[in-house]
């Protein structure tokens, strides 16, 4: 039994090998974040927080850099951008399960064939069409195009066929209500838990978007978190390693407070979604 | 009878409520297609020119020009080397940690913690997870050289982001670093998914943990495997946040891939839109014809 002990020694081994690499670059973020120029540059890497966080802060006054305003500005539209997707896919979604329309099996699968196209094929087009109408350095540039998500409203329509009670519309219209309140009122309850799961999916997607902000907010005042730390590459910045520690560190503090938070549920939700084909 | 044609009335509900979904898709999705792809035709060019005119004479001039482009076709070559170079210790990894914590007679005990701390870098900002990696290799007193220099592995500083191979391993490691977590997640809810009867049948025969993997888990993760191979390809072929938030492309366009190079003709430089749009259209191709060809090559021959 020796070499069973063996095996389950090395697969320890490698896992917590495993999690120290997945954390390590985070707990370095986060240290050095608290030292002072100085100290990163005598030595990288420590484990020992140091008390310059004020210091590193201080720093950023006066600058492009400005987390508050970019954080405000990504909160808008990654929430926009999510009430638009979770919404419209259920509504979507809804019209799917819930009627018997000629229509219905053709539109499903132009929405499968649809969630297939990456999006970034679109960006040259998008970016000319916002600029002649005018829309560029605008958030709903960035928001309206969510309320058509494919993969949220397949997601939606898995979840409401498996598990919504379809004799609750009956009961609706027998008691006189319209079917669009039925929908506010009765079904978009029940379908609470998949529209909180797609919900954090779609926040934290938009969160993270790079590209297309990166192409449509010109104007720093509406520049989005990935945008602001896209700055601290910027030669202002190349000298004081503290305050670059310090403005990655705040640019990520939001997701790790989402993702501790709510880990059990995301790890669930990334599970759900691959079952899917 | 009159339930019955209350009931064919309600059909029309079916169209109402997916109209905001249709005009959102056919104004902000296949509209802006289009558009790109007859941009790829047009001698569109200059900052903020949003006036046009098909090209006269040789009409495939753009794309001519962009599958001519020396740099288009490093960046092409780049973005399928970077992307093998993440896939195939991501897939291998997600597997072998599938085995591990799915296996029956050997279980792993905090699965839970290692599955979310595994999965964690998947959720951060990729802008900032590039950025924190340059700075991480910075030369000469980053972290890592720091790490290499103190325990004596190397005498003095290794400048990785002006060394052509080192970047793009790190690159692809980043990616890799990223993703593995998830797809090890898919997998193992893959495995969840197979009938537990198999695999009782198979121990009753006495298959070994090996023959048990190779014969029974693999096929029946034939599907998911499929979608993963995909969503990763798919991904892949457009990677930009973190070759172009690490090193921006360099150096000498090592890790340029096929969208930063996108990036930097449409919005950088002398702002060359059809060309951007033409090289988008090309790559619009080689995805499509990539994923039709995985298609193929996994399809259940069974059927």
């Amino acid at each position: 039994m020796t070499s069973k002990r063996v095996s389950r020694g090395i697969k320890y081994f490698v896992l917590i090998v495993l999690a120290i690499m997945s954390l390590f670059p985070f707990v370095i973020m986060v240290i050095n974040s608290t030292r002072s120029t100085t100290q990163v540059q005598q030595h990288a890497i420590s484990l020992i927080p140091s008390h310059y966080l004020m210091n590193n802060w201080a720093v950023f006054n006066g600058k492009t850099f400005d987390p508050i305003r970019g954080f405000i500005n990504s909160v808008i539209i990654s929430g926009g951008a999510t009430i638009c997707t979770i919404y419209f896919s259920t509504l979507t979604a809804y019209a799917l399960v819930a009627y018997n329309w000629k229509l219905r099996k053709p539109f499903f699968t132009f929405i499968l064939c649809i969630m297939m196209i990456p999006g970034q094929v679109t960006a040259i087009g998008f970016y000319q069409f916002m600029f002649r109408i005018g829309m560029t350095n605008n958030f709903l540039a960035l928001i309206l195009p969510a309320i058509a998500a494919p993969s949220c409203v397949f997601f939606m329509r898995q979840f409401m066929l498996a598990s919504f009670p379809l004799e609750l519309l009956d009961s609706a219209r027998i008691d006189g209500s319209p079917e669009f309140r039925t929908f506010n009122r009765i079904s978009m309850p029940i379908m609470k838990p998949a529209m909180a799961t797609q919900g954090i999916f779609s926040f934290v997607g938009n969160w993270n978007q790079l590209f297309l902000p990166s192409i449509l907010l010109t104007r720093n005042t509406l520049y989005t978190m990935p945008l602001m730390v896209s700055q601290l590459k910027g030669d202002i910045y190349k000298v004081e390693y503290g305050a670059v520690y310090l403005g990655l560190t705040i640019t990520v503090l939001p997701l790790f407070v989402i993702y501790f938070l709510l880990s059990k549920y995301i790890i669930a939700g990334v599970a759900l979604g691959g079952v899917k084909g | 009878m009159k339930q019955k044609g209350k009931g064919f009335n309600y059909a029309r509900y079916g169209y109402l409520f997916s109209i905001p979904f249709v005009i959102a898709y056919l104004v902000f999705h296949l509209y802006p297609t289009i558009y790109t792809a007859i941009l790829g035709f047009t001698d569109c060019k200059g900052l903020g020119n949003t006036s046009w005119h098909i090209l006269t004479g040789d009409i495939w001039k753009n794309f001519r020009t962009i599958l001519n482009n020396a740099t288009f076709q490093t960046s092409l070559k780049n973005t399928v080397v970077l992307w093998i170079m993440n896939f195939i210790p991501q897939i291998t990894l997600a597997l072998l940690l599938t085995a591990w914590f799915t296996s029956r007679s050997n279980k792993v005990r905090g699965q839970g913690f290692f599955k979310v701390v595994f999965y964690m870098p998947n959720i951060i900002t990729a802008a900032t997870v590039a950025i924190l990696f340059n700075v991480l290799f910075y030369y000469p007193k980053g972290p890592i050289n720091d790490i290499l220099v103190s325990l004596g592995l190397r005498s003095e500083p290794f400048y990785f982001t002006n060394n052509t191979t080192a970047s793009r391993w790190i690159v692809a490691f980043i990616q890799f670093w990223m993703w593995y977590g998830y797809t090890m997640i898919i997998l193992i809810s893959g495995v969840l998914g197979i009938n537990p009867e198999i695999f009782e049948a198979a121990e009753i025969d006495g298959a070994n943990n090996w023959q048990t993997f190779w014969r029974i888990t693999i096929p029946n993760l034939r599907t998911i495997l499929t979608y993963t191979l995909i969503t990763s390809m798919i991904g892949g072929l457009n990677m930009y946040d973190i070759p172009k938030m690490f090193n921006n492309g360099n150096p000498n366009n090592s890790t340029l891939t096929a969208n930063v190079f996108i990036y930097n003709q449409a919005f950088a430089g002398s702002y060359m839109y059809n060309r951007a749009a033409a090289a988008s259209m090309i790559m619009f191709v080689i995805i499509a014809v990539c994923s039709i060809f995985v298609f193929y090559l996994m399809r259940d021959r069974k059927n």
